[in-house]
């Protein structure tokens, strides 16, 4: 790492990336190596160490106390004490350090603001401050861009390069090729903990790709025009709380034809899971119909659903989708268990369940050292390979996928989002929710957005990002479109004016300037 | 590490799901080494946001993160040698030896020796095996019931904590904690011998009853926490406590009632139950045994049977690992809990069917269900949470009461000394990082992470 630089660190989930990162920051300890830092060997026994060395890191999941405020979140670990051996908190000092490297970096925080009531980008943006405040040169940045919008993305990318302006470095890992492509000074890619070479953010999305994966991949979903048929899925004046008793969905109409994909796109956190869970019966409708194929649903038990020929990916595939601790075999059953031939009565047939997962394991190609390993033991694309192939192995009239792909490898995505176009062209209706506009973009035949519980728009997948960027953001229909003619029509080439290799790709290379003004 | 799971095609095979659960109790460390090694070609996901676990479920999966099998034994050779300490210095005579042992060690090695010895070796003799009953019977002394005594004692021991221990297990399979055993069987030993001796029934089906009996008492005691907690989300390790309560202080009133107290009699006991309800006696009138035991052993099976191979242990199992993926995948899961408890209910109250149908009691007094269905929980985990580890618990336990009997009544150590034994064994159990790195096994993660944290790089 040279000083002012931003190095990418790509590659595959569970290629190594998070593991090397957790040494670097001093949470595990190497079995072999060393660490240089400034020529010199470097042994950390823990964060502090690291923290102590330069060395700040944002964990892709928030280390950040929710009931906290800002600066109370910011000072932990690092307690300002005054009054002596009466330690009371020296609140104020914490909160002047918060706002002055917020300041100085163009990092806006409230210190104020209690972390559950910001948004997801905000909360990222308090964990870099407080990597700031310990005075880092180094920043970690583990998975940054999983949890945001494409302008939160865009907001990001602006501030690692003010980051980077003021002299720090940056170790930004992620798996998405176009924002690497657009902030990275070096890229170096690992494939199951060996690096296995460095690229220029100049080699094409291609080529990283397959060093990512190891052989050459298809980026693009193959499809042809949708052919829809009968209404399957009718979702009429939805209306459905989440567990806090907040509306989540606030009615809601969707329909969703035999053969075609309709893509739900949105940020996390407005009311697709919700939506989903209401239509699987996991949650109840306080008002409107949901019917499938004539038949009205409310109110069914999740079991009556799925036996009524709903195929259901769940976006929490550790929580929701799987059981860890179950075999790969009993995974393969966990929702028809109880049928013919898995199930006469009160007996399982476990050579009926065994031969069955064999089968499955085959052509979906699970990697897997056996049947009988525990789903847990397998990597995030596999785990996924295997609710799938669930899903899909029973005839289906609708097949429901939330975040199908995320965690998920290159490889496995391809494979997912091919399997999903294959049920769609049998003539089955696909519901496809993903945070990940690429997806949706990829697999839909047509997207409705969702913000705040509603759909704020269904439009056509040849719509530009920008424009269902803006949609997700919650701006809607017309002025979203008006928002995305305006600056373009001011900077001609706006497009190849903001970031060249970003551009070329079609990443998220939205007007950052219009973006962050929404945002706010 | 070995596999605790070894591939057996009795029903009790628990497909890899233990392996696994010691694969997942293992954490990063072994997470990261795994990603290096060359043989899984499949590589595993980043350090992922696991759910935060209950505190049951960490115990549990730090039972099975060990090799069940050398744990267990290593633990019950730490409790005799804690054991052996405790006897030491609880035993005035041995422990003023120790003032003068810079001058004399022989004394206070020699008095230590014997007394320990002695007192295990009476522990022996009262549990499995006593060499001068069998020489007895070769010389025509005594009779072979001598011989299988102390056989026959533990088993009598054994059949009820086999049963509480399997409700307690069957239980913690599926997610809950059933503190409630005890309750349970109290309501089965009340139902049990009120059929026992209120209903004129013939032979036979009078046993019947009177076992069934003992059953729905603990199917009834079982379904109210198992309800309230579907229904209300009331947390069953409270609810089953207080039905504890509720259940013995029933049992104290009730025995003093007209109709149920022994009628010649002024102190707390019920009449007796008919000999036609009583469990028949295995090895003749001399011996305690009794069918019980064959019982526990059939129940045994069915627990297994139902854990691994029917659809609703499926159920069971998927609710106790992982509600949130049962619910999605359709099952009930307000229904499973209502059934584990009903089942675990009618496990604890069979066993308190044996303590009045058995040659324990036969009649009821408010202590007549002993401690069984606490015992039952230390059964429970001995056993690995596994119907077969429990019986093999069940019998343990049972071997430690009945040899405890005997040390207690020819060497004079208290029988307590048998409680602090199971109690040591378990808590052993329970910290298998402490018993490796006692015992400094190699392959255990405690010794591993030691050794890489002293090397440092």
């Amino acid at each position: 790492m040279e000083p002012g630089e931003i190095h990418a660190l790509l590659g595959e989930n569970g290629a190594g990336k998070s593991t090397l990162m957790n040494v670097l920051y001093g949470l595990y300890q190497p079995d072999e190596g060393e660490i240089l830092v400034d020529g010199k060997p470097l042994k950390l026994k823990g964060p502090s160490d690291a923290i102590g060395a330069g060395i700040g890191m944002v964990h892709q999941h928030f280390m950040l106390v929710p009931v906290f405020t800002v600066t109370e979140n910011i000072m932990l670990g690092a307690e300002q004490i005054r009054g002596g051996i009466a330690g009371f908190l020296d609140r104020r000092r914490a909160r002047r350090e918060v706002t002055e490297v917020s300041e100085r970096y163009n990092l806006r925080v409230d210190p104020d603001a209690v972390i559950e009531d910001l948004p997801v980008g905000i909360q990222q943006r308090v964990e870099i401050v407080k990597a700031l405040t310990r005075d880092v040169d180094l920043l970690i940045l583990d998975e940054p861009t999983a949890v945001l919008t494409p302008q939160e993305t865009e907001e990001l990318l602006t501030v690692m390069r003010s980051l980077k302006a003021a002299g720090k470095s940056i170790v930004f890992i992620t798996h998405k090729l176009g924002e690497v492509k657009a902030i990275a000074d070096r890229i170096t890619v690992i494939r199951r903990g060996k690096t296995v070479g460095t690229a220029s953010p100049e080699a094409s999305r291609d080529e990283l790709a397959a060093l990512m994966v190891g052989r050459n991949v298809r980026l693009t979903v193959d499809k042809t025009p949708a052919t829809p048929g009968e209404p399957v899925l009718e979702v009429a004046g939805l209306v459905v709380d989440d567990d806090r008793q907040i509306r989540a969905v606030d009615g809601v109409d969707l329909t969703v034809r035999a053969g075609e994909v309709l893509g739900v796109a949105g940020v996390q956190g407005n009311g697709q899971t919700e939506l989903i869970e209401a239509i699987m019966g996991l949650r109840p409708a306080l008002a409107g119909t949901i019917s499938l194929a004539g038949d009205r649903i409310n109110g069914w038990k999740p079991k009556r659903v799925l036996r009524a020929g709903v195929g259901y990916v769940p976006e929490d595939r550790s929580v929701d989708g799987l059981i860890k601790e179950f075999s790969v075999a009993e995974n393969l059953v966990l929702d028809i268990y109880d049928r013919p031939p898995f199930g006469a009565g009160l007996a399982l047939k476990p050579d009926a369940i065994a031969a069955s997962a064999k089968e499955r394991i085959e052509q979906f190609d699970v990697r897997t050292s056996s049947a009988d390993a525990a789903v847990g033991t397998l990597s995030g694309g596999n785990q996924q390979k295997v609710i799938v192939a669930r899903e899909l192995s029973r005839p289906l009239k609708l097949l429901i996928a939330a975040q199908p792909t995320r965690g998920v490898d290159v490889g496995s995505i391809e494979f997912i989002h091919s399997q999903v176009i294959r049920e769609r062209d049998i003539g089955t209706a696909v519901l496809v929710v993903s945070s990940e506009l690429d997806e949706v973009i990829g697999l839909a035949d047509r997207i409705a957005v969702m913000y705040r519980g509603r759909i704020i728009g269904i439009v056509g997948p040849d719509t530009p990002r920008e424009e269902i960027g803006l949609l997700m953001a919650g701006i809607g229909p017309d002025a979203a479109h008006d928002a995305i003619a305006a600056p373009a029509a001011d900077k001609p080439g706006a497009a190849t004016a903001v970031d060249k290799p970003a551009a070329a790709d079609g990443g998220p290379a939205s007007d950052a300037g219009s973006a962050s003004e929404d945002e706010a | 590490m070995t596999n605790p799971n070894p591939q057996s095609g009795s029903p009790d095979k628990e497909p890899a799901s233990e392996a696994q659960a010691a694969q997942n109790a293992l954490g990063n460390t072994e997470r990261a080494e795994v990603a290096t090694e060359p043989d899984r070609s499949v590589a595993k996901p980043g350090p992922e946001p696991e759910p935060r676990p209950s505190l049951g479920r960490l115990f549990l999966d730090n039972l099975w993160a060990a090799n069940t099998f050398t744990v267990t034994l290593l633990s019950l050779v730490l409790a005799i040698v804690v054991g052996a300490v405790l006897m030491i210095i609880s035993d005035p005579d041995v422990l003023s030896t120790y003032s003068y042992i810079t001058s004399r060690p022989s004394d206070a090695i020699n008095s230590s020796w014997t007394l320990v010895s002695e007192a295990y070796a009476n522990l022996f003799k009262g549990s499995i095996f006593d060499p001068e009953a069998f020489s007895g019977w070769l010389n025509g002394a005594n009779g072979w019931q001598a011989v299988l005594a102390p056989i026959s004692e533990t088993l009598t021991y054994a059949a009820p904590l086999v049963f509480t221990g399997l409700s307690v297990a069957l239980a913690f399979r599926g997610g809950l904690f059933n503190i409630g055993a005890q309750g349970q069987a109290t309501i089965g030993v009340i139902m049990a011998a009120l059929a026992g001796f209120l209903l004129p029934l013939p032979p036979g089906l009078h046993l019947l009853v009177a076992v069934l009996a003992g059953a729905l008492g603990g199917a009834i005691w079982g379904f109210i926490p198992g309800i309230l907690k579907a229904r209300a989300g009331a947390h069953e390790v409270i609810n089953t406590i207080m039905l504890n309560y509720v259940a013995t202080y029933f049992l104290t009133w009730l025995i003093v009632q007209n109709g149920v107290q022994d009628p010649n009699r002024t102190d707390a006991i019920s009449k007796g139950v008919d000999s036609s309800a009583q469990l028949p006696r295995l090895l003749g009138d001399n011996l305690r045994v009794h069918a019980g035991i064959l019982l526990a052993v059939l129940a045994t099976w069915a627990v297994a049977w139902l854990l691994n191979r029917s659809t609703l242990g499926f159920e069971l199992r998927a609710v106790g690992a992982n509600p949130d993926a049962a619910r999605t995948a359709g099952i009930s899961v307000t229904r499973t809990y209502i059934l584990i408890m009903v089942f675990a209910g009618i496990l604890a109250g069979l066993g308190g069917s044996n303590m009045v149908l058995g040659s324990t009691a036969s009649a009821l007094t408010p202590l007549v269900v002993a401690q069984i269905g606490f015992d039952g929980i230390l059964v429970a985990l001995l056993g690995r949470v596994k119907p077969w580890g429990v019986l093999l618990a069940a019998l343990l336990f049972g071997a430690l009461q009945a040899g405890g009997n005997r040390m207690q009544s020819y060497s004079g150590i208290s029988l307590e000394l048998v409680t602090v034994l199971q109690a040591l064994i378990v808590i052993f159990i329970a910290a298998p990082a402490l018993v490796k790195a006692i015992f400094q096994l190699r392959a255990a993660r405690a010794a591993r992470l030691q050794t890489s944290l002293a090397k440092g790089w």
